[in-house]
């Protein structure tokens, strides 16, 4: 009998996923035993047109991570949704747009104006700008459309499992692929690798629930931060209140605070706005100018809010009109 | 062209400003009729999601109305709202909404007269605005066509 297939892919994303999922070690080997991995960009040299030339639904699982930035993801993941049974959106990016997805507070004559010109470290005197289509002497040369707007995985195609994370935890990929393995799978549309509950509630830190925030501080300019202690009590941005429990704590550990990559607690529609509400509870004033003031000494609300999120928040991406 | 009606959504705190509303009804007091009111437990409750989904959903406006400072019936409700409410539109604000599109008001039981001045201002205020049309932006990815996929070989 031939082994059941497995496809991993990755769209707009870092590559991180990639490489935590070689992080489980000797681990990939009992994978490749049990799966005939068929397509693979990171580390094996198949090729889109053997994607083409399989039967649909002949691939019984697909990791995809990353967002679809442009048409070339787009397609490549409407195609591995043709190929495969199940579809696990793998990673932040690929859940609800992951940092590629911070994209949406500009649109793409932005971007390229930025990226092309106006960056101090770009020199191009003769304005060249990426065209979808180009004649040279050899024939058309074409690049994929890029979107104005970063999507999350299931914004363009079905998925049945959602595995947060940037990048998803080890023990957790493991877990996740060892369900597959063992056939016995949760219904569609669940969380898999993680908790129900929020990073604080696997937080070792002391927490207070006191309001005693006179001002919010960068991390980088902290010298005198007590290692025990909440870190929101102490004025730094911390997105545990607000962010799915399951990586093990890992940041607030080591004296960092949360930035979020497990996305919204279960039931939780939307992560930025909560962050919002955490982040209030803790500011120690009934003063509404006092109370400005304080909020002031926050620069980039949606970056903190929407760090891993921007393509599922609630609003999705920045106005481009009126 | 017709002049655009405003919708806006109200979060109404059930022992204050909903009792105020509706003193202002009684009262056959004249305001506009573009308010959409929704009656919550308290200021406190409205949950800075409320606020965004309003926008997503076609809202042009999210008007909040409580207690007065000191008045609220669960102590301090009013003033988690308060704490709120600048962070809220500081976030608006970074997506592109006029932060003037949501308000925080307090008004009692008994200012009726007060809401209906609240309510014709603020809608005053957003019809100068205009409309916000979000729908647009949550529009799905551009269909792709046999000309536009491009893909390595």
């Amino acid at each position: 009998m031939s082994k059941p297939k497995l496809a991993l892919y990755w769209a707009a994303s870092c590559g991180g996923c990639e490489i935590s999922v070689l992080e489980v070690n000797e681990a990939i080997l009992d994978v490749a035993d049990f799966f005939d991995i068929v397509f693979w960009p990171v580390g094996l040299d198949f090729k889109y047109h053997h994607v083409e030339a399989m039967a649909d639904g002949e691939v019984l699982l697909c990791m995809f991570n990353g967002a679809i930035r442009n048409e070339e993801q787009q397609h490549i993941a409407k195609l591995l949704r043709r190929k495969c049974q199940v579809m696990v959106a793998h990673g932040a990016c690929a859940c609800w747009g992951g940092i590629p997805a911070l994209g949406n507070v500009a649109n793409r004559e932005e971007i390229f104006d930025r990226a092309y010109f106006t960056a101090p470290s770009v020199d191009n005197a003769e304005k060249t700008l990426p065209q979808t289509s180009t004649r040279v002497a050899e024939g058309e040369l074409k690049l994929p459309v890029f979107f104005d707007t970063v999507y999350a995985l299931d914004q363009v195609v079905p998925v049945e499992y959602y595995m947060p994370g940037c990048p998803p935890v080890v023990d957790q990929t493991v877990a996740v692929v060892q369900t597959v393995m063992s056939g016995d799978l949760p219904p569609a549309g669940s969380v898999v690798g993680a908790g129900s509950k929020t990073v604080c509630e696997e937080c070792p830190r002391e927490k207070h629930d006191e309001k005693k925030v006179k001002r919010f501080r960068r991390l980088h300019l902290c010298d005198d931060l007590d290692p025990t202690k909440c870190l929101l009590e102490q004025g730094v941005v911390c997105a545990g209140p607000a962010t799915r429990s399951g990586c093990g704590g890992k940041c607030v550990s080591v004296n960092m605070p949360c930035r979020g990559c497990y996305g919204p607690a279960a039931g939780v529609t939307d992560q930025g706005t909560k962050l919002i509400a955490a982040l209030a509870a803790v500011i120690d004033s009934t003063d509404p100018d006092e109370v400005q003031q304080i909020v002031d000494t926050i620069d980039d609300p949606l970056g903190y809010a929407y760090r891993f999120g921007m393509s599922s928040s609630s609003l999705r991406r920045v106005r481009t009109h009126g | 062209m017709a002049q655009f009606e405003p919708r806006i959504v109200a979060f109404l705190c059930r022992w204050c400003s909903y009792t105020g509303a509706d003193l202002a009804g009684t009262s056959r007091l004249k305001y506009p009729p573009n308010v959409l009111p929704i009656r919550v437990m308290c200021s406190g409750r409205v949950d800075p999601t409320f606020v965004v989904n309003a926008f997503r959903k076609g809202a042009d406006g999210v008007l909040i109305c409580g207690c007065h400072p000191g008045d609220c019936h669960y102590n301090e409700g009013n003033y988690n709202m308060m704490r709120r409410f600048p962070l809220v539109r500081k976030l608006l604000a970074q997506f592109g909404v006029e932060p003037e599109r949501v308000r925080l008001e307090w008004v009692s039981a008994s200012e009726g007269d007060r809401y209906a001045e609240v309510v014709a201002e603020f809608t005053d205020e957003i019809r100068k605005l205009g409309p916000l049309e979000w729908a647009p932006m949550m529009a799905p990815p551009p269909v792709q066509t046999a000309e536009s996929v491009v893909t390595a070989k």
